[in-house]
């Protein structure tokens, strides 16, 4: 295919780059990613070769979806754009969704408050000043009814960031599509669903592992038969990679947890293709531009791998490696804050270059608060331009065949590969997050990054160079303290106007279950209809499955 | 030869960003300081045992959910209540700008926002922390 040789190769080095070397050094002595992929001063058809193009890189469509997902891509239709949002109250969130499929926003995408995603009551005494914070807070079917009001639930598709309680909140999110007159089987989105990263970073965990997996597996059976077009769970590297690891670890941390996921649903009697198309995943978008859409390739390619030789799909659709990205919040500084647009303008577009099929731009305030509406409008316009504007979304994978970028997957790949052998040789992801494993390996990637930039080794913009002095962001969203009484007295009302005796039936309808072996989300449907709060369900799950406390 | 000085870094409430708060712990450590980290999810009632148990000079509460208001002052208020008014309270997180004097005034000695070096840290607990 390709003239050049190793020979021909060794000249230049020697001759051209060696005497301008010579000359002026280079900034560095060496050059690497963030996961210390080595990078030459150029790739050629030498290094790309290393994969053959018909097994390893492909066209979009098929096996092993390298190139992407669909055979056109965005020629066909763009990625959804779908911010995250959601705080204070229902009734409020509900304005700020309304607001942003005004603005041409394609789907939804709910944060709850840490009560409800970690099973409290807004009353709680662990809810204290935690009400409406990070998310929208929601305490019963009453809230749900409320938050999604007016908001046609047959056409918009909805993700949920929801782990421990995920199948109490889906369990809502079908009861309130039934008062819409909206059958559960035309219902679309995602639940997060994604416990294991809950152990290893993000925190948001109830049960101990063993109890959750049940619960992670009873939802996807009920999703097989229930909401057929509903994503089950997002298996999620996005939190591992805030919490500072690195592309490489996100990759092989992200597919060991999907790979434990599939386990445990085989070992339950399901059947691998009856499941795995309704796994979706979810990255982190961050700075290395190159590295980013590369790794999103990678990941794709090896998850197809992974489907059909571990688990031996036998559709192709169980090999697609389907995903939402959401650009790195922990890139974005809260010195000369403007500038998170540019850099968030950047990962997208990395993002788009990968392959997404939804996308989360951050907005330019969030090192501070979460996101005024202006802020969000802009975040949401930098997709917006992407699409339109810039002409990357014409092409399918425009980026294959680069010789970096070829060589780059090529690369993320095969690190990848050696840390998923490492965690299978622990006995699998359950048991690598019990022994601390990954937390580790999170922690001592965090740590030396915050060293890279305090030796200036990594420069970031405003932080430690190009430092200006300039006056603080004082304009930020602020959640108003009444929130929580507001909310309190809420759910105090909807538990004095339900009919308590059915509440007491269903939850005791449902513990039962949780001592047994039966499927415990219709019962937990039952009780949501019933008008069950989350921490009366959460609580019943609570005694029978015990609770995790961190090692 | 100089003390060593005693650091709690804990996280309050129910947020489980841990990255700030295990970076500092480490880079404390690696300064000299003696560190203790108590872990995610933890009651301003634990972080004040905690405190009190483990003698410590200093400490540093982390937090990014936004519930600063409520449960900074109270780590400060219950640590006085129980006579261990002694030992000093920082914070660092997500925290708006005009959040910090009202902390300040509750107590808490310091604020530290995102972009912070841990060196400035480590300098400010050896700057604050009697010899």
């Amino acid at each position: 295919m390709s003239d050049l040789t190793p020979e021909e190769l060794e000249r230049w080095q020697e001759t051209t780059l060696q005497k301008a070397v010579s000359k002026s050094p280079e900034r560095q002595p060496s050059f690497e990613t963030t996961s210390h992929i080595e990078l030459k001063n150029i790739f050629t058809p030498l290094d790309a070769g290393a994969a053959d193009y018909m097994p390893d890189i492909g066209f979009p469509g098929e096996f092993p979806f390298t190139r992407g997902v669909q055979p056109t891509m965005y020629r066909g239709r763009f990625w959804t754009m779908r911010q995250y949002a959601g705080f204070a109250t229902a009734e409020e969130t509900n304005q700020r969704y309304k607001y942003l499929l005004a603005q041409g926003q394609t789907g939804l995408s709910v944060a709850f408050d840490l009560p409800t995603q970690i099973g409290y009551d807004s009353d709680h005494p662990l809810s204290d000043g935690e009400v409406g914070k990070v998310g929208v807070a929601i305490d019963s079917l009453k809230d749900m009814e409320i938050l999604f009001d007016g908001i046609p639930m047959d056409k918009v598709s909805t993700s949920m960031t929801i782990n421990s309680t995920a199948a109490i909140l889906l369990a809502m999110y079908i009861a309130v599509a039934e008062k819409q007159g909206v059958k559960s089987d035309l219902l679309q989105g995602t639940i997060q669903n994604d416990v294991l990263k809950e152990y290893s970073a993000r925190g948001t965990y109830i049960f101990p592992p063993q109890e959750s997996m049940r619960v992670v597996t009873d939802i996807f059976a009920f999703c097989k038969n229930n909401i057929p077009k509903w994503n089950s769970i997002s298996v999620s590297g996005y939190h591992m990679r805030e919490a500072g690891c690195t592309a490489v670890q996100e990759v092989a941390f992200t597919l060991a947890d999907g790979i434990a996921y599939l386990d445990a649903a085989m070992k339950v009697g399901l059947d691998v293709d009856s499941i795995a198309s309704r796994i979706a995943f979810f990255f982190c978008c961050h700075n290395n531009f190159l590295e980013e859409v590369a790794k999103f390739r990678a990941a794709r390619r090896l998850w197809a791998k992974i489907m059909k030789e571990r688990f031996h799909a036998k559709k192709d659709s169980s090999c697609m490696l389907r995903f939402h990205t959401q650009t790195a919040g922990c890139t974005l500084t809260a010195q000369q804050f403007e500038n998170n647009v540019v850099r968030v303008a950047l990962q997208a577009m990395a993002a788009v270059l990968g392959g997404t099929q939804s996308l989360h731009t951050n907005s330019r305030d969030e090192a501070y608060a979460l996101p005024t509406e202006g802020s969000v409008k802009i975040a949401l316009r930098t997709q917006q331009i992407i699409a339109h504007e810039s002409g990357v979304a014409d092409m399918t994978d425009p980026l294959g065949g680069s010789y970096a970028v070829e060589a780059l997957t090529n690369e993320i790949e095969k690190k990848s590969v050696e840390y998923i052998r490492k965690i299978d040789e622990m006995g699998g992801a359950i048991k690598a997050i019990a022994a601390g494993y990954i937390q580790k390996e999170i922690a001592d990637s965090a740590y030396q990054y915050q060293k890279d930039i305090e030796s200036k080794k990594q420069i970031i913009v405003g932080i430690n160079q190009f430092q200006t002095e300039e006056a603080p962001l004082k304009d930020v969203l602020r959640i108003k303290p009444e929130v929580e009484e507001y909310q309190k007295q809420k759910l105090a009302r909807v538990k004095a106007e339900r009919n308590n005796e059915k509440v007491k039936e269903t939850l005791a309808a449902l513990k039962k279950a949780a001592q047994g072996s039966d499927n415990v989300i219709p019962l937990i449907l039952e009780a949501v209809k019933a008008y069950a709060t989350l921490g009366e369900i959460s609580d019943t799950l609570r005694e029978v499955f015990g609770e995790y406390t961190q090692q | 030869m100089a003390r060593t000085i005693r650091v709690l870094i804990a996280k309050p409430g129910l947020d489980g960003h841990d990255r700030g708060a295990k970076v500092i712990a480490r880079a404390l450590r690696d300064a000299g300081m003696e560190v203790i980290y108590t872990g995610i999810r933890q009651t301003p009632e634990q972080i004040v045992s905690a405190a009190i148990q483990e003698g410590v000079d200093i400490v540093g509460l982390s937090i990014l959910s936004g519930a600063h208001n409520r449960l900074f002052p109270k780590v400060v208020k219950l640590l006085r209540e129980k006579g261990a008014g002694d030992i000093l309270v920082f914070g660092g997180g997500i925290i708006p700008v005009d959040d910090i004097p009202g902390l300040k005034e509750a107590g808490i000695k310091e604020i530290f926002l995102p972009g912070a070096s841990t060196e400035d840290i480590i300098q400010y607990i050896r700057d604050i922390v009697p010899a």
